[in-house]
């Protein structure tokens, strides 16, 4: 199927992360700089179904929208304080973070320039319809022993999160 | 309009990369750069799902996968620290962690 006013969606949905991820560096409370994480997860999420990835997007939903951000709202409800608010937000290092951003701003302009040729310009057909069958046959095929050394990985983040948060170990 | 190529979403990644960059290094709430890094990985999956449309392959997007798999592990394990560290310091300021400063 013919995708329609792909132009109008791509800005209309990178307009929406770019808006929520400045939202998400500037808000003084945390639990709007959470929602506004959450609006760029589901924009980004759409931008995935564009660029047919409907498994990737669904995951990005599910996990990221679903699972980390109620984990973080979690903690900011936990050590909400009211004398934060008033506090300063943001540290006396912004002219480091100006010179960082500005330095890696540059470094991307360079290399998308020069290396724009080297990028395919046209996308090439895809099996829209198989996309979960093949990235799951990828998964546990090719990808087995990576996908088993991150089910190790989840088995030591969730061991290491029970020891941090413990009161006494 | 023209038609949206590969350059577009990398330049929508490299927009997130740096204000998620930002974040990390001048804000003073944990919980606020916690989710600066969320926005880094989030330009880095971008990133990978456009190469991997565009070259025709699945193999960007279960690397994508991957990466939400360690964004998972990395907040999970940040925010147990955070919950140590405020029960300590009563804070959630990353400029006033400095019990291991010289």
């Amino acid at each position: 199927m013919a995708p329609v006013a792909t132009p109008f969606f791509f800005y209309l949905l990178s307009g929406v992360m770019l808006i929520g991820g400045i939202l998400v560096i500037t808000r003084r409370n945390a639990v709007h700089s959470a929602l506004a994480l959450i609006v760029t997860l589901l924009a980004q999420a759409a931008i995935y179904l564009m660029l047919y990835a409907p498994f990737v997007a669904g995951v990005q939903i599910i996990l990221y929208a679903g699972g980390i951000m109620v984990l973080f709202l979690f903690v900011i409800m936990l050590v909400n304080l009211e004398r934060n608010l008033k506090e300063r937000q943001f540290n006396r290092q912004w002219l480091v973070g100006v010179v960082a951003a500005g330095a890696l701003g540059g470094l991307f302009i360079v290399v998308y320039s020069k290396g724009q040729s080297i990028f395919p310009d046209r996308a090439l057909p895809i099996a829209e319809a198989q996309n979960t069958q093949i990235v799951g046959t990828m998964l546990y095929g090719q990808y087995m022993f990576a996908f088993e050394i991150a089910s190790l990985l989840l088995l030591v983040a969730i061991i290491g999160a029970v020891v941090m948060a413990k009161k006494r170990i | 309009m023209l038609h949206i190529t590969t350059l577009h979403y990398l330049v929508l990644g490299a927009a997130l990369f740096l204000l998620g960059v930002i974040g990390v290094l001048t804000r003073r709430n944990v919980v606020i750069v916690l989710m600066s890094i969320e926005l880094i990985l989030n330009a880095v999956n971008l990133n990978l799902v456009a190469f991997s449309r565009f070259w025709g392959g699945v193999h960007g997007q279960v690397f994508a996968i991957f990466v939400i798999t360690d964004a998972a592990a990395e907040a999970a394990v940040g925010l147990g620290i955070l919950i140590a560290f405020f029960r300590n310091k009563e804070t959630v300021n990353v400029d006033e962690v400095n019990l291991l400063k010289w």
